[in-house]
């Protein structure tokens, strides 16, 4: 193993300008953020950046020798896809040091109006494969790709292994079925899923009712869990949902868990990640500051530890408290069958 | 600062919980609206006007109504049911507000009840996340 392998960049959410500022305090070296609509896939009511919160979160970022992402990582909706053409010369024109797309459309558009803008492709291009990466490299220079959430850590390498574009992968934060980029379960419901309207579960339509022995979430009038007191709450997502199946009634999709890859980050840095991306864009800069304090150590021990490296307990129990479902898993990176 | 797990003793609390609720209400309000006129909270008031919120602080049995026109925040009165209540403890509230612990990470510990309308929940919520204390000599107390 190569002893000087670098750090892989720490790249935190940030949904807000005190959130930045969190991100960059706490020891992020990369932030990513999105505008306030449709064209990023945390397209909640009161969150994001508007021109004047972004160009200040920039200067903040790169005063202090960090860079900051823009995400439009929605798919540009027939009918009018000006507002997508416009964040991306947004982008440019703010100085981002890197647009995140997930559009092969808007990746053309982008390189063709914007040829020194670094590109990266955003994780719900959906691409799994060194082909469909080294393809997107040689059609619209990208020069990252965030990888799904459904890879072992050896298939990771295996793609790591046959391309030049530098590979994110996702280290902590809320898991759902992972089937990024290709997850139309919300529009079932609501009519809206994040490639179409940058949301998930949208707001408006989520409903929860306090009873007297449960709280009940409903999502456009559907009820999709109910928690007994004292049991932790999860995002009110479908695919988090418990159903009744044939008389059982249970997390028939998945289970409300978050990922979080630090027992492996020696792994992760041997094997040449070039980032490691937390989740969260919608949380508070609270977590912003918990998770990228504790994210930090932790990387930097491992590069510093490699193989000797361990986790701490304070580490974990410091993600634990902000994880949804408190408990945290490997994900697909761990999964000894093949 | 670390705020202490703390909740007000039920005397405390009954007691608290027959005072006449308008003086901490009209507090509230007031420093709603010199955050807002100082350009600290940064609120698009045409997304709360005509809303009525109310605070629900648990342990203090203490309830501040408030509501918002296009201009600024008024305290409300009467029975009306909100269109949007947050329940908390005092401690928690508190820890929310210093950015000591995430909105959500109360909600998924069932910490603090969001009733009503999930979209305005979210609107408030966003809102006092994106107020940058830094600007204001309230930031030595913020942990975030």
């Amino acid at each position: 193993m190569p002893a000087t392998r670098p750090l892989p960049e720490l790249v935190c959410p940030a949904g807000s300008l005190p959130a930045l500022k969190a991100a960059v305090d706490n020891g992020a070296d990369t932030v990513y953020l999105g505008l306030k609509n449709d064209t990023n896939a945390r397209n909640f009511a009161g969150l994001n950046f508007d021109d004047r919160t972004a160009r200040e979160g920039i200067r903040y970022a790169h005063q202090r020798d960090r860079k900051v992402l823009l995400a439009i990582n929605t798919y540009a909706q027939g009918g009018d896809i000006s507002r997508w053409h416009r964040a991306i010369d947004e982008g440019a024109d703010l100085g981002v040091d890197a647009i995140i797309l997930a559009d092969i459309g808007l990746m053309e558009y982008a390189r063709r109006r914007h040829p020194e803008q670094r590109l990266h492709m955003s994780v719900q291009s959906s691409a799994t494969n060194y082909e469909a990466i080294n393809l997107a490299q040689e059609l619209f220079d990208i020069r990252r790709a965030v990888l799904p959430r459904v890879l072992t850590l050896d298939q990771v390498k295996q793609v790591i292994d046959h391309t030049k574009v530098e590979i994110e992968v996702f280290g902590f934060g809320s898991l759902c079925v992972m089937v990024e980029g290709r997850c139309l379960l919300s529009s079932y419901a609501t009519g809206e899923s994040p490639n179409s309207h940058g949301v998930c579960s949208p707001a408006k339509f989520v409903r929860w009712e306090h009873g007297t022995q449960a709280l009940g979430a409903r999502l456009n009038g559907i009820l999709i869990d109910e928690y007994q007191q004292g049991e932790a709450a999860g995002y009110p997502t479908l695919c988090k949902g418990r159903f009744e199946v044939e008389g059982d009634t249970y997390y028939a999709l998945e289970e409300p868990t978050s990922l979080n890859v630090m027992s492996m980050l020696p792994q992760i840095i041997d094997i040449g990640v070039a980032a490691i991306k937390v989740e969260g864009r919608q949380r508070s800069p609270a977590y912003v500051a918990q998770v990228t304090r504790t994210l930090r150590e932790a990387l930097d021990a491992a590069g510093r530890e490699a193989q000797r490296f361990s986790v701490k307990p304070a580490w974990t129990q410091a993600l634990s408290k902000v994880a949804e479902g408190q408990q945290q898993t490997l994900g697909a990176y761990n999964r000894p069958w093949k | 600062m670390r705020i202490p797990e703390l909740t007000l003793p039920a005397p405390v609390a009954s007691l608290l919980g027959w005072l006449p609720s308008t003086p901490p209400c009209w507090a509230l309000v007031s420093t709603l609206n010199q955050l807002k006129k100082r350009a600290i909270l940064p609120v698009d008031m045409s997304l709360l006007a005509g809303r009525r919120f109310e605070v629900h602080v648990l342990d203090a049995g203490l309830r501040l109504g408030f509501c918002a026109d296009e201009d600024s925040f008024h305290t409300a009165s009467g029975s009306e049911e909100p269109d949007l209540r947050l329940s908390a403890t005092l401690a928690d509230f508190a820890r929310m507000m210093l950015r000591e612990e995430d909105p959500d990470t109360l909600f998924f510990n069932r910490k603090l009840i969001i009733e009503g309308d999930t979209e305005l929940g979210l609107i408030v919520k966003n809102l006092l996340d994106s107020v940058d204390w830094s600007s204001t000599p309230l930031q030595r107390f913020m942990a975030a």
